[in-house]
């Protein structure tokens, strides 16, 4: 069930297109990085128990 | 004190100190307009102080990171950290030797950069006068945000974003001093402002720049 | 009750978000789905503006958040400064591209919005216009931080950069509105009577918020670990060297 937006559709439509896009970017971004840092973190550690 | 104020000073003039750099700059600004929006006297009238103004907080911009580059390259920047004088009056010593170098220059310049816009004759006064108070604050941002900057290799792009958008409330009073002074309009609350941000800023910021000035000499 | 600062130790830091992080994102995400469905599917056309009433449901809660991080970071700037806990100038770091992310936000839905109700895209709005300064002060102290190597070093530069900031943002902030008067309502929330919205509106506007706050809660913790992880990544690599 899609409300009627009447004639402003496009500017509610977009707005709301806009920001989930962005915050969604955001979540993504943050959360690849939290996993890669943490994959190189392990693989730096485990180097370095070995080593040392 | 005084010596280190005149060495400043000295250096800046000297050639290839920058010194004529930002009024030529100023000047280049001021002619490039027209070409810009028309030679139209009447329009120009308009912008005129707006244009002054933002010209006029370019080229001090352009020579913000000569305040401690020279300094920090050969050294004695270090030698002037462990001299006696604290690092507060150093920072100061340098906005005032900027001030000096570029700010009084474009104050005494700007009548001539009016004239080329065709600016009403009852906004000269209060230009310079915006000008003349406003021109200190942008000096003491300036080297705070040259202070900041000051190791960096490539700081010269990342000192204007850092300080371009500082320089704000600085522009919006200034301009609008100049532009109700060339309207024939009262003044005197956007000066107060002016001059309220810039005794701020002297009184303030210096103990900024030298914590972070510190910092980077650490 | 434990003291506070115990949670400055990063290896405690990272124990006890990793607890918290699979809730508060649970949580996050069912509140913004709750108030965005809530607002965008149930709420009646305001009789003025049409159904873009729909919009402040993203506008208001990311220009608080906007703003709010901000605060933030400027808190946590201090606590570096005076306690000189990493954690709290990673948590400022962390939270610095959220702000902008939220910045944007709420810039662009003003504008979407503007455009049909103030009939132009963009003005030189006070409020608008702070909000562009607070992103370009964004910019700037993401970008410092960029830019220095050492992480102790980064860390003071931007601390006193977001302190300077602040004082900045708020001068332009009353500068601006002394140079423009502008388009915008008054505060939306606010107790003073006049022109205030209804609690149709309000409530799912209440419920949106929150979710808006714990997304960004959770973003910062998730991102401050990402930053610590980081930081001892680098200092394993910098003792590998020197091995």
């Amino acid at each position: 069930m899609m409300p009627d937006l009447g004639k402003y559709a496009d500017a509610v439509l977009s707005s709301y297109a806009v920001s989930i896009a962005l915050l969604v970017a955001l979540v993504a971004f943050s959360v690849i990085r939290a996993r890669k840092v943490r994959a190189q973190l392990d693989d730096v550690e485990q180097r370095s128990r070995r080593n040392g | 004190m005084k010596a280190l104020l005149v060495r400043d000073i000295r250096l800046a003039v000297r050639a290839g100190g920058g010194f004529g750099l930002g009024l030529a700059f100023f000047l280049i600004v001021v002619v490039l307009v027209p070409f810009g929006v028309g030679p139209d006297n009447g329009v120009l009238a308009v912008i005129a102080p707006g244009i002054l103004w933002v010209g006029a907080l370019l080229s001090c911009l352009l020579s913000l990171d000569r305040i401690f580059a020279l300094d920090w390259e050969d050294g004695s920047l270090d030698l002037l950290a462990t001299a006696p004088l604290p690092m507060e009056t150093l920072v100061t010593l340098k906005a005032v030797a900027h001030w000096l170098s570029t700010g009084v220059p474009l104050v005494l310049a700007s009548p001539l950069f009016a004239l080329l816009l065709s600016l009403p004759a009852a906004g000269y006064g209060p230009l310079a006068l915006s000008l003349a108070l406003g021109t200190p604050a942008l000096s003491v941002i300036g080297t705070f945000g040259a202070a900041l900057t000051v190791g960096l290799k490539r700081g010269g792009l990342l000192l204007s974003l850092l300080v371009l958008p500082l320089y704000m409330p600085t522009l919006i009073f200034g301009a609008e001093v100049a532009r109700r002074g060339a309207q024939g309009l009262e003044f005197g609350v956007p000066l107060a402002m002016l001059a309220g941000i810039t005794f701020g800023t002297i009184a303030l910021l210096p103990f900024a720049s030298a914590a972070v000035l510190r910092v980077n000499l650490r | 009750m434990a003291s506070i600062w115990e949670y400055a130790n990063p290896k405690k830091f990272i124990q006890t978000t990793d607890r918290l992080l699979p809730w508060m994102s649970v949580l996050a995400a069912v509140t913004l789905v709750v108030g965005l469905i809530w607002g965008f599917f149930f709420t009646p056309d305001d009789f003025r503006q049409g159904s873009t009433v729909k919009i402040i449901y993203l506008h208001v809660p990311a220009a608080l958040m906007a703003i709010n991080a901000w605060l933030m970071m400027l808190v946590a700037s201090l606590v570096w400064i005076i306690r000189r806990h990493h954690v709290s100038a990673l948590a400022a770091r962390a939270a610095a591209p959220v702000g902008a992310v939220m910045t944007v936000i709420a810039l662009a839905t003003g504008a979407i919005w503007g455009q049909p109700m103030w009939g132009t895209w963009w003005a030189w709005d006070p409020r608008l216009t702070s909000f562009l300064i607070l992103f370009l002060f964004y910019l700037g102290y993401m970008a410092l931080w960029a830019a220095i190597e050492n992480d102790d070093t980064a860390a003071d530069l931007t601390s006193v950069l977001c302190l300077v900031g602040s004082v900045f943002a708020l001068l332009s902030r009353y500068a601006v509105n002394f140079w423009n008067q502008g388009l915008h309502q008054g505060a939306s929330l606010s107790v003073a009577p006049g022109e205030r919205i209804s609690m149709v509106y309000k409530l799912p506007l209440y419920v949106s918020m929150t979710g808006f706050a714990l997304l960004f809660i959770a973003l910062v913790f998730l991102r401050t670990q990402t930053e610590i992880r980081g930081r001892r990544m680098r200092a394993l690599l910098a003792r590998e060297r020197m091995g």
